[in-house]
Parts: structure tokens; C-alpha cells; sequence
């Protein structure tokens, strides 16, 4: 006898407007295993999730759990039929406790005493079963990412879950972390739970999934079992044609140092101590990555260096200093000085969403002469200039008249590194390049940055992703807590011993 | 100073504060929520002016209280259809409705009573009576304590205690219940309220009508308790003292007791020109000390007292996503 899935659905189908984000949609999950759904952004994943939580209604399709026909038009009937949902942006109110957060809405009655006293029980049973320790009293803003997104899960179980849903989960994790969670899920799973795992990243689907399923363009392309495939062809599968996973790039040819930056210091505006102290430099032709989890000091390095956070210490480019704290501390005063940054966040601070592409790629170089026309900007020289970038950028699109919330997130980055790079700028600050970028898009915007240290130009490279800072980087440099935790060449080293030193420890230099 | 003297004046505080307490708890419950309601003047003004007209016509303040409440959750009702079902600017809303219950209490009363927009002098059972405590009278020749028994803590109306309920009451509410629990959560991430299975709106709505019942009883009590009648603008800006000592009680039920407190504390004094001149042996113009409370306002407002973190999804419309 053939048990029945726990999740099964056919033929879902949902549409916003034009866009059809789900097509004709159909797969099975096994109770008792691990599911990854893998493609790239805008593929559909988080819309089919969304479905089978109840945040949206399919057009079309049913929903059978352990073969039982389902409707889900709510989160509620979603969590009544024992699903769990931990989303990439966690759904915890911050000024709560942990155990306030889980009994948030599965309360046994309207007096909140017993339910807490009860959820304090069950939640030491949980942490004892699966590796699932938090401190209950502890306020959820107070605590880690990884803490948090163990909450999440508590949530899911207290409410008595036998199938997860995590979406996007490493994220925001440190390599550390992220292992603990593949452990926490391996025990759910020898318990009898489901879980469906969503990811882009093709090593986490490898090694912890059971069986893969990949959607691309609103479609699901393919389930296999994972054990009969290979990342190469998971990515073909993903993108419809052969992906380069590595990136080419010849030996750097190193030339003299173009930013030197010495025992500098960021505290913010809430008197936190972000940049402690730190000193490093690039050197023109090189590409230097600086790794670490998010939140450790390198977006505030970034914004000091772009111009819009202040700080001590002294840093220099081209052999001279720049100012940090005074009239001379803003964007364009680094512009000038041959600094181009392509920000972290490109939708708060790389474009302004609601503009058309030209004037996005305007803004910061508006008063270029070239751009001018007596004391009017001259529109159509802007718009003309846009339309060659885009083409050169291979901007999807390439119209200059939309506007910048109607280009996907690879596209939108394409547009913002076409301003940054064609100002032939001596040191490109470039944070988070590829974060929700497709797969084909990271592979264009990697070959740019590499074209351009190729050219012996200075890169600044931040990222959260080890896998990018080692294919890219020249140099490696950790940063954990607002200090560089040291330098390592990319050959020298591995994801291993980065790891370590993004969550603070240091082999090497304890000794 | 005669213990007399002080005991008038704080005897005074109490009354001027309650009815910003019952505006400032009412503003509390619907910012935890997550919906700002800088409306408080304007649904204690519809309030104050129905509660009075019915109180006339009816001869029964409670009655009257009624009316108060009913035109209060009215214009609750538009906030919370403009603001959670329609996604609106809850500023815009909340303006809207402090010139719509400015115009049409003016208006309303003009053509129902004749007097130049106010309402006739109620009273007997019309209006709220001060109530005295058991034993107050017999107490009362007791040295210190009988005096303030009698002077301070008895004799006041009905609507001056229930607004005192009040506060431990919401403090439970908020604390100690699930709905306090889940009101809490929406007013923070709404998201998380979502997630969990729980209707944003419903709670939203709920909050809403809390609000608008407080309001009420506080209009009703200017119009029917503090003063005998109805007059033009009578609410005279307390909807705003009451969302400042929200600020400054950084939205909590005990907190908002004593900022409230201090109001009326000084509005009592703003009352009493003598009282300064025996104090401090100098005279102070009269309207200087009538601005007093609205100075304390805007230092309350400028943020000169501390952090104040507002609810995090606060005049947020709460839109479904991904």
C-alpha cells in the first residue's frame, strides 16, 4: 500500500493582472521528507507557498492533505490543517517575548495567565526534543536572527504543525547557524514532520533535501530526487539554459593603493559603536570582499565611505584624504573624488522606485555638463545617454521611460551599476550585488565587476554570501562586531574557516 | 496656604483631568491598535453636544451619556471605515472629523434649540450630581485625612470614578487578557496578527469603537458634568492635550494617570491667579497661565521629555503581502 502525500496539489493556477504567476501548477510532497522547491526570483515560489498558507486564493486547482481534499481561504485553515509556515521576513512583533510571540493567537482562553504558563511548558518540551533552546523570557529584539527564526518554528510547532514551510531560511544566517537549523530539521523530520524547503541556493538544496522541485517562470520545470541530480543541471533547469557557476578571471594585475583606510570608526546615531578601529586598503586592480553576517559593521563602512555616515579616522584615496565628518562628507564631494558606490539596499538608496529609468540614471551625475542645457536639465540628452547604458548593460527593457519598480530586481541592479560604472570611477564601493538577482543576472553582473578591476580599477565588494566573496574576491577580509577579524587570500582558505571568523572566532590569530 | 487652599485646587485637577484621562485611555486603545486618532477633539465635541441636547430633552444625564456615546462611536465608525477598510491617510481622517463635528455641533444646535449655536442650561437629573461617599460627612471633622476624604476623594460625579476605573481596567485589558495580548500585536506588526490567523481588521475595528466610547463619556462629561450645558468649541483643545499625555505616558494605562494628572494640575492652577500670588508674592496675568498646559504640549510634542517609541505599525494601513 502507497501512503498518501502529505501535501498534494494540482493545477494551481493564480494571477496578478498580467502577470501569471502560477501556471498549471501540480506536485506531491512525501510525509517524512525534506522538499526543496528551488528557482530563481519571480519563478513563483513564495506565490504557491503564499496559496497553500492562505495568504492568497489560486484562480484555479485543488489542495488535497494526506489525501484529504482541502480549501485554504485563510491563514487559519491553513494552521487547522497542520501547516507552518516561517517566512524570509519573520512575522514576530519585536517588543514581545519569545513566549508571548508563540502564543500569540493560539491562546486557550481569554485570560492570558494559563496559556502562557502552559506554552512555557511545552516550549521546554520542544527545545528539549529538537535543539530548539530560547530563552522564553527573552524580548524577540533583544535576540539573534538565528534565535528569531527559532521562534518562528516554535510557533509553527506549538501549533501543533506536521508540515513546514521555510522560505528562503539561511538568509540572514551565519554558516554555523544555518547548519544548526539543517540539524533542527533533520529531527523534525525523523519525527514524522513535512517540511518544504524553498531556496535559491543550489548547495543548501544538495545537501538537505530529499527530493527538489524547480519552477521557472510561474511553471514547475521538474521533480527529481536529488540524489539523481547535480547542481549544474538544477541550474539549467532554473534558468533554461547552461549556467557558468564559476566566474573566469585571469590573475590580478595589482598596481598601487587607491583607498587606504586607517583606525576608522563609525558610531550611529543610536550611540552604537558599528566600525571599530578597522584598517585596511585597496589596491588599484584588485577586488577586495569584505565577508561577514549582515549587521556587522559593513554597511556602516559602506555609507562612510559613500558619503552619508560619519566617522573618525582617516582614510584616503588616491593619497588624499577625505573628508569625514564636514562640508565636504557627502556623495557628491566622493563622486568627484572618483568614488562610485552601488548601494546594499538598491531600492532605498540606489534608486527611487517610483521614477523613470532616466532620471534614475541622472540622479547624483544630474549636474553633469553634459546633461545641461543653459539652466534646464536637457531630458532628451539624459534620456538618450539612459537608453545606450541600458543597452550596454543589457537592461530588460531597455526603455528609459519606466519606471524603476517595473524592472526585476536584476535589472534594477543593472540599471544602477551602468550609472556607477560608466563614470569610470577609480574605486567602485559595491554592497550586496547580487541579493534577488536571478541567476543569469548574477552571472552579467559578475563578469562587469571583474571587467572593471580588469580594467585596474579598485573594487570594495561587501557581501553576505560566501560563495560570492570567494569566486570574486582577490582578498578576503572578515568583518564580526565592527572589527576586521583578519585578511585571507581566496586560494588559502575555505568556506570553513570563514565561517568561523564571521561569527568571531579567529584559529589563526588565537593562538 | 491653607491645607483648604490646596485641597481646592487639587480638588479641581481631578475634576479638569478626567475627562483628558477618559480621552487619553480612549487614544491609547486605538494607537495600540495602530490607528492614530488625533480625532479625540472632535468625537468629544459631537459628544458633548448629543449628550447635552438629549440630556435636555430626556432629563436624564444618563440618557444624555447615551446619546454622548452613540454620536461618539459615529464619527469612531467613519475613522475606522476611512482608515481600516478604505487604507486612508489616518491623519487626513482624523482632521476630517474634527471639522465636521466643529461645524455641525454649532449648526445642529442652532436650528434645534435657537441659542446661538448652544444647548439650554441643564438641570436636576440632567446633570451629573457629585456624588458623596459613605461616612464623608462624618468623617469630614477628622483632622488632615477627614478633610481630604471629604473634599478630595468624595464628591465628585459618577463619570469622575468610572474614568478612575478605567485606568487599572485597561492596564488588565492590555496585560493580562488575550485581547489585550492580540490588540498589542496589531498595533505593532499586524503582519504577525495576520500570520497567526487572527483578523487585523476585526481588532482594528474593536480598538476603533473602544476609543469611541471613551470619547464619549469624556464629551458627555464636559457637557453634562463639569459645565451644565453646551457651548461652541467647549472641548477647547483637550482631544490634543490628551494625545500629548498619551506621548508623554508613553502609551501605558498607568502613566497616562499621572500625565493626565499633571494637566489638570495645571489648568486647576490656571484657575487660581490668587493662589500663585499668596505662593510667590507676585501677581501673574491670568492668561499667561491659561497657555500653561498647551506650553507643556508642544515641549511634550517637540520631544524634550525622553524617547517616546510610538506603536511600530502606527498610521500604517495594514496592506497583505507576500
Amino acid at each position: 500500500m502507497t501512503t498518501a502525500p502529505a501535501i498534494e496539489l494540482k493545477g494551481i493556477s493564480k494571477s496578478f493582472g498580467p502577470v501569471h504567476a502560477n501556471k498549471d501548477i501540480s506536485i506531491r510532497v512525501m510525509p517524512g521528507t525534506i522538499h526543496g522547491i528551488i528557482g530563481e526570483n519571480g519563478a513563483g515560489k513564495s506565490t504557491l507557498m503564499s496559496i497553500l498558507y492562505g495568504f492568497y486564493k489560486a484562480d484555479a486547482g485543488e489542495i488535497f492533505i494526506s489525501g484529504q481534499k482541502t480549501a485554504i481561504p485563510d491563514s487559519q485553515a491553513a494552521i487547522a490543517a497542520g501547516i507552518g509556515m516561517v517566512f524570509q521576513h519573520f512575522k514576530l512583533v519585536e517588543n514581545f517575548t519569545v513566549l508571548e510571540n508563540v502564543v500569540l493567537g493560539a491562546e486557550d482562553s481569554g485570560l492570558l495567565r494559563p496559556s502562557l504558563a502552559r506554552a512555557r511548558r511545552e516550549l521546554k518540551a520542544l527545545a528539549d526534543e529538537y535543539e530548539l533552546n530560547v530563552d522564553p523570557d527573552a524580548v524577540v529584539e533583544d535576540i539573534g536572527v538565528g534565535m528569531q527564526q527559532r521562534v518562528e518554528i516554535l510557533k509553527a510547532l506549538y501549533r501543533r504543525a506536521d508540515i513546514l514551510i521555510l522560505d528562503e531560511p539561511t538568509g540572514v544566517l551565519t554558516p554555523a547557524e544555518a547548519d544548526h537549523l539543517f540539524r533542527i530539521l533533520e529531527n523534525l523530520k525523523r519525527e514524522g514532520k513535512t517540511i518544504i524547503l524553498i531556496t535559491h541556493k543550489l548547495r543548501e538544496i544538495m545537501d538537505a533535501t530529499d527530493t527538489v522541485s524547480v519552477m521557472r517562470r510561474g511553471e514547475m520545470t521538474a521533480t527529481v530526487k536529488t540524489s539523481e541530480t547535480s547542481p549544474q543541471k538544477l541550474a539549467e533547469l532554473m534558468v533554461g539554459r547552461k549556467v557558468l557557476l564559476q566566474v573566469e578571471k585571469a590573475p590580478a594585475q595589482v598596481g598601487k593603493v587607491i583607498l587606504d583606510v586607517k583606525n576608522l570608526n563609525v558610531t550611529d546615531e543610536k550611540g552604537v559603536h558599528r566600525v571599530k578601529e578597522v584598517n585596511f586598503n585597496v589596491r588599484a586592480g584588485e577586488i577586495l570582499g569584505i565577508a561577514g553576517v549582515s549587521g556587522n559593521g559593513q554597511s556602516e563602512l559602506l555609507e562612510v565611505l559613500g558619503g552619508y555616515e560619519k566617522g573618525t579616522g582617516t582614510i584616503t584615496v588616491n593619497g588624499q584624504t577625505i573628508d569625514l565628518t564636514g562640508a565636504k562628507s557627502d556623495g557628491r564631494s566622493r563622486r568627484e573624488r572618483g568614488i562610485a558606490h552601488v548601494p546594499e539596499d538598491r531600492q532605498r538608496e540606489g534608486l527611487i522606485m517610483d521614477y523613470h529609468a532616466w532620471e534614475n540614471v541622472a540622479f547624483g551625475y544630474h549636474h553633469d555638463p553634459k546633461y545641461q542645457r543653459g539652466m534646464f536639465m536637457d531630458n532628451a540628452a539624459i534620456k538618450a545617454d539612459t537608453l545606450e547604458k541600458m543597452e550596454r548593460f543589457d537592461v530588460r527593457p531597455p526603455d528609459p521611460r519606466l519606471a524603476a519598480k517595473s524592472f526585476s530586481g536584476g535589472n534594477q541592479q543593472k540599471i544602477v551599476l551602468a550609472r556607477e560604472i560608466e563614470r569610470n570611477p577609480d574605486l567602485l564601493l559595491i554592497g550586496q550585488p547580487t541579493r534577488g538577482v536571478d541567476i543569469g543576472a548574477i552571472e552579467f553582473i559578475h563578469q562587469q565587476i571583474v571587467a572593471l578591476r580588469d580594467q585596474g580599477k579598485a573594487i570594495l565588494l561587501v557581501s553576505v554570501e560566501l560563495e560570492e566573496i570567494l569566486a570574486l574576491s582577490d582578498r578576503i577580509a572578515v568583518m564580526f562586531d565592527g572589527r576586521i577579524m583578519g585578511e585571507r587570500l581566496p586560494q588559502d582558505t575555505n568556506e570553513q574557516e570563514l565561517g568561523m571568523m564571521m561569527a568571531g572566532m579567529n584559529k589563526g590569530e588565537a593562538a | 496656604m491653607d491645607l483648604s487652599t490646596i485641597l481646592q485646587v487639587l480638588d479641581s485637577t481631578v475634576r479638569l483631568a478626567t475627562p483628558l484621562l477618559l480621552a487619553c485611555l480612549a487614544g491609547l486603545f486605538s494607537e495600540r491598535a495602530g490607528i492614530f486618532d488625533i480625532g479625540l477633539e472632535g468625537k468629544m465635541l459631537a459628544a458633548a453636544f448629543l449628550s447635552a441636547a438629549v440630556a435636555y430633552t430626556s432629563g436624564s444625564a444618563w440618557v444624555g451619556l447615551g446619546a454622548g456615546i452613540f454620536a461618539s462611536l459615529l464619527l469612531s465608525g467613519i475613522h475606522g471605515l476611512a482608515s481600516i477598510t478604505f487604507r486612508g491617510n489616518q491623519l487626513i481622517s482624523g482632521v476630517a472629523i474634527n471639522f465636521l463635528a466643529a461645524g455641525l455641533t454649532v449648526v445642529v444646535a442652532q436650528s434645534w434649540f435657537g441659542q446661538g449655536g448652544r444647548t439650554p442650561q441643564l438641570a436636576g437629573s440632567a446633570r451629573f450630581e457629585p456624588i458623596t461617599l459613605p461616612f464623608a460627612d462624618a468623617l469630614r471633622e477628622v483632622p488632615v485625612l477627614g478633610p481630604i476624604y471629604y473634599e478630595l476623594i468624595s464628591g465628585h460625579t459618577a463619570l469622575v470614578y468610572i474614568a478612575l476605573l478605567f485606568v487599572p481596567l485597561t492596564w488588565w485589558v492590555l496585560y493580562r487578557t488575550r485581547f489585550g495580548l492580540r490588540l498589542r500585536a496589531v498595533g505593532e506588526n499586524p503582519a504577525a496578527v495576520d500570520t497567526a490567523g487572527i483578523s487585523v481588521v476585526w481588532l482594528r475595528y474593536m480598538a476603533v469603537l473602544i476609543c469611541g466610547v471613551l470619547c464619549g463619556i469624556a464629551g458627555a462629561y464636559l457637557a453634562t458634568a463639569l459645565q451644565a450645558s453646551f457651548v461652541k468649541d467647549m472641548s477647547a483643545g483637550r482631544g490634543y492635550i490628551a494625545l500629548a499625555a498619551l506621548i508623554f505616558a508613553k502609551w501605558r494605562p498607568w502613566y497616562a494617570l499621572y500625565a493626565c494628572l499633571l494637566f489638570g494640575f495645571l489648568q486647576a492652577f490656571a484657575l487660581r491667579p490668587d493662589v500663585i500670588q499668596t505662593v510667590f508674592g507676585f501677581k501673574v496675568n491670568a492668561q499667561l497661565l491659561d497657555v500653561l498646559p498647551y506650553i507643556l504640549t508642544v515641549i511634550i510634542l517637540a520631544g524634550f521629555v525622553g524617547k517616546a517609541v510610538p506603536p511600530r505599525a502606527g498610521g500604517q494601513p495594514y496592506v497583505k503581502e507576500r
